[in-house]
């Protein structure tokens, strides 16, 4: 019992944004009398969200080294409205244009990356200039004009499935990918407690970790179920599976995001420690470029048109989901999953309430609430788990050296990142 | 003794897990000076903060007597209506404000209708600058001042909330020489003028100097009250009852096996960073022998710091001239990486800014410098990573819960072993240590002093940069002093005295 309670303590953070999506879930999924959780509506969730979470995943590195991006929007629909004429005015075919926007999401990064980097002017400044520079840019390159409708190959991207083996009136590829993907998951488990044994580090009671793999096999199964009984795994879902868990390694287990959170943590410090910080926030617009040049593509696809106006709040949805997903304001902390987390949080709430007719005036009003008290949750789970039991009451006043006793860094007032 | 300004009875104060204070008695006789002293942990600055409201009443136990009469603060301002001030080791002024402006701030002087009077403002300010003895104009920033200045300007401001209990936690601890005089004298002086006083500080030499009674402060509780009159107070015995055990020798005992000349610094020239022309570093030379300890002394500003900094991968200020050579080979070292991968490590002199992410575990702190070793293809192996960090903890004797605490909750000293256990395990030939001890208990300077030797019997070299001249003398082989950015001097430890050495490191330019 003790393991399990430390089990949650120690990720109570994690856990309570999973579980506060779950019990999000379920409201929905009774106020809407069992529409939310159907199969067609879980890809329907799916394709609506993967751009705000492909956005989420790019904002939660930028806000992790203590940066800000307010420019995505404009740059998705930049890049949309490019890839759309390409396409169709040059009739370039759509392997050349997907690379080519790409190539263009990584220049804009590079473009932003270096006023930030190497300028030092605060992301918050540059971003805006952005937001305007490419909004702008958008409409000059359309002409004030929708473009489409597209060839059926970009739209394939949004909206296609993967093909099926074999026709049963199930998705067999759908279900082996699901056994194949449980199998991976519970392999990593076992490999790292057994590694752990090895290196002779605490591990998790057999029992434990043996209900951990059931639990884990069961969701990972029951969910390729779902998407088996309609029509599949969404060509996006795939997408959005392998830059997930590829940014999360990157982020995990690799120096490359030891020295992301090291910039965040403190740049000075990681400078004395040989991170060249510079490179490193640089290289984190670059990537935040082309995630939105992919997610401009994957909406452009999607909404079947290139439009004047695409993308428009989509920066705020992504740091929202940020946010949400526990990022700090002060950089150096958050993680890939809690960017997927909070921007589901953020699309079943959108979709659960458009499904029992909520118009949009109290969606957005429920949404800011829920942002603002999903943070302020996570300060106060985070102020908890320094003090134990004991009142959180503590006046901290910041100037109180944190060399005597248990200090509260994430809850000092917080220095806004970039200078807000 | 019979006039007590202040009785604090019985006070114990918990934070989750630990006893920060348990049952202490602190009283304190009005107009004299009292030395509270511990080491990091020992729970003075917890005391202090709980008799300037900065814990509220019924976050612990025990009663206040102020003037007698039972008191209950449940914030600053009321302790400070009660005259009691307290003054952070971190100054709590605002840079961009001027001196007037962050004297009455919170008590801003105002006219009628709540509009400031800035000619009572600045007359005000300026009889309070005069009385701490700062010649200074009240309306500039005070971001154009000396940290010593700014501590003046700090103690003025008690002086107008009309202090009668002024509490110093480690004032001097960012001050030189002679600031930190000026400072004792004019606790003196306003001690003179019937102001009581609660000095917190590491610094046996000044404590001895100003104090009339010390109070020792260990885990929590307190050990024992001396009156310095008595006569039979000396730095020894408060040591004892710091540490709670006889320190027969402050400096590990240590014979130097010293080899050939590993690095050698030639002619190295800086700017300012941003001033242009402003040469802070000016054709500065020295070499560092293998297994060799060798110290860098100087006065605040003599360059020590940026010297060092520049030669670590010109991580400041800019780059004129100058080479390093290692092994008689010239190193290009363009950046910290260059540094690093030549065998350069640099402790920095401030551990909360520069040295360690204070959010981060110490596990990842540890390894910060040194993921190389533990990640092939740049992929992170985190079960080797965790050993190596787990057996450095236990090599530093870093006391926390375990790797997975986060560096911003330890205390001074423990932060300081995890900045050098980087290093160490970044395995440097040549380790700049700069100002490793500053702020920290006696015997976890011990405890570094004896890594920083077992380093050096290990073949490597070591600068240490240090204010504290006994330090130095303590446990270097060679110590070369700085002024105005020159290497003024060098002297074999078998000839250097706390006399010789200042004479060089005040020696400017004729």
């Amino acid at each position: 019992m003790n393991a399990i309670r430390d089990v949650l303590r120690n990720n109570a953070r994690q856990y309570g944004m999973v579980i506060a999506l779950a019990v999000i879930m379920i409201l929905f999924q009774i106020l809407t009398g069992g529409l939310l959780l159907r199969p067609l509506n879980i890809t329907n969730l799916i394709m609506q969200n993967s751009y705000v979470v492909i956005l989420a995943i790019g904002m939660m590195l930028v806000i992790i080294t203590g940066h800000i991006d307010l420019s995505v929007g404009s740059v998705v629909a930049f890049v949309g409205a490019v890839s759309a004429i390409l396409l169709t005015g040059w009739g370039l075919p759509m392997p050349v244009v997907v690379p080519l926007a790409l190539v263009l999401g990584a220049l804009i990064g590079a473009w932003q990356g270096f006023w930030i980097a190497y300028v030092r002017i605060p992301a918050f400044i540059v971003t805006l200039a952005g937001m305007l520079v490419f909004r702008g840019a958008t409409m000059i390159v359309l002409g004030g004009e929708s473009v489409g409708p597209l060839p059926r190959s970009l739209r394939g991207l949004a909206s296609g499935f993967v093909p099926d083996v074999a026709d049963i009136g199930l998705h067999v590829l759908t279900l082996a990918i699901g056994v194949l993907a449980a199998a991976a998951l519970v392999w990593v488990q076992w490999r790292t407690r057994a590694r752990n044994a090895h290196y002779g580090l605490p591990v998790a009671s057999l029992q434990l970790t043996m209900a951990k793999s059931v639990a884990t096999a069961l969701v990972v199964m029951v969910f390729s179920y779902t998407l088996a009984v309609y029509s599949g795994i969404p060509v996006v879902g795939l997408l959005l599976a392998v830059l997930i868990v590829g940014y999360s390694f990157v982020m995990n287990s690799t120096t490359t995001g030891r020295h992301v959170y090291a910039v965040g943590g403190s740049e000075k410090a990681a400078m004395l420690s040989g991170v060249r910080t510079q490179r490193t926030t640089f290289w984190v617009f670059v990537n935040m470029g082309v995630l939105s040049a992919l997610a401009g593509l994957v909406f452009t696809a999607r909404l079947n048109a290139a439009t004047p106006r695409a993308g428009t709040m989509f920066e705020l949805d992504a740091i929202a989901a940020a946010f949400i997903g526990g990022a700090s304001a002060t950089g150096g902390v958050g993680t890939v999953i809690g960017a997927v987390v909070g921007a589901l949080v953020m699309g079943v709430m959108n979709n659960g309430m458009s499904l029992i007719g909520l118009g949009v005036d109290w969606q957005q009003t429920i949404k800011g609430l829920v942002l603002l008290v999903a943070v302020a949750f996570d300060i106060y789970s985070k102020k908890r788990i320094g003090f134990g039991r004991s009142r959180a009451a503590v006046r901290s006043t910041s100037d109180s050296p944190p060399s005597e006793q248990t200090q509260e860094h994430p809850t000092e007032p917080a220095r806004s990142p970039s200078g807000i | 003794m019979s006039d007590l300004i202040l009785q604090m009875r019985g006070i114990g104060k918990e934070f989750p897990g630990v006893k920060a204070l348990e049952d202490v008695d602190l009283r304190v006789a009005r107009g004299e000076i009292r030395a509270l002293m511990g080491e990091n942990g020992a729970g003075k600055s917890t005391l202090m903060k709980v008799l300037s409201g900065v814990y509220p009443r019924g976050d612990y136990t025990g009663d206040i007597l102020v003037d007698g009469e039972v008191c209950a603060f449940s914030s600053i301002r009321d302790s400070e209506r009660a005259g009691i001030v307290i003054i952070h080791q971190e100054l709590a002024l605002i840079p961009q404000l001027s001196i007037a402006e962050n004297i009455f701030l919170g008590n801003e002087q105002t006219g009628p209708g709540g509009v400031i009077d800035w000619g009572r403002t600045i007359g005000a300010a300026r009889t309070l600058l005069r009385r701490v003895g700062l010649e200074e104009d009240p309306t500039i920033p005070v971001s154009s001042l000396s940290v010593g200045k700014q501590q003046l300007v700090e103690i003025a401001k008690a002086l107008s909330k009309e202090v009668r209990l002024l509490i110093l936690d480690e004032p001097t601890s960012a001050l030189n020489e002679a600031e930190s005089d000026n400072l004792l004298e004019l606790l003196l002086d306003l001690k003179a003028q019937g102001i009581t006083a609660i000095l917190i500080s590491h610094k046996l030499g000044e404590v001895t100097r100003v104090a009339d009674t010390i109070t020792v402060l260990r885990d929590g509780r307190c050990i024992e009250t001396m009156a310095m009159a008595a006569g039979a107070v000396d730095e020894d015995r408060i040591i004892r009852g710091m540490v709670g055990r006889d320190l027969d020798h402050r400096y590990p005992e240590h014979t130097a096996d010293i080899g050939e000349v590993r690095f050698e610094v030639r002619d190295w020239t800086v700017d300012h960073p941003t001033q242009a022309g402003r040469r802070v570093v000016d054709q500065a030379g020295l070499q560092i022998r293998r297994g060799e300890i060798v110290g860098l002394a100087g006065l605040m500003g003599a360059g020590r710091t940026e010297f060092a900094m520049s030669v670590f991968g010109r991580s400041y200020g800019r780059y004129v001239g100058g080479r390093v050579l290692k092994d008689g080979k010239e190193i290009h070292l363009r950046n910290v990486g260059d540094a690093i991968a030549n065998g350069i490590a640099y402790v920095p002199e401030d551990r909360k800014e520069l040295g360690l992410i204070l959010d981060e575990d110490i596990r990842r702190n540890l390894t910060l410098a040194g993921l190389r070793r533990l990640s092939r293809r740049s992929v992170i192996d985190p079960a080797r990573e965790a050993v190596a960090a787990e057996e450095m903890r236990g090599r530093m004797g870093v006391k926390s819960r375990d790797i997975f605490q986060a560096t911003g909750d330890l205390s001074g000293g423990n932060q300081q072993k995890v900045v050098l256990g980087k290093w160490l395990f970044a395995e440097p030939d040549l380790l700049i240590l700069d100002e490793p001890t500053r702020g920290i208990d006696v015997g976890a300077k011990y405890e570094i002093y004896v890594i920083v030797q077992r380093l050096a019997a290990q073949g490597a070299s070591v600068l240490l940069i240090s204010s504290e001249l006994p330090e130095l003398l303590g446990i270097c082989d060679r110590v070369y002093a700085m002024c105005e950015g020159r290497i003024t001097g060098e002297v074999p430890r078998a000839e250097a005295t706390q006399e010789s050495l200042m004479k060089l490191m005040t020696m400017t330019k004729a």
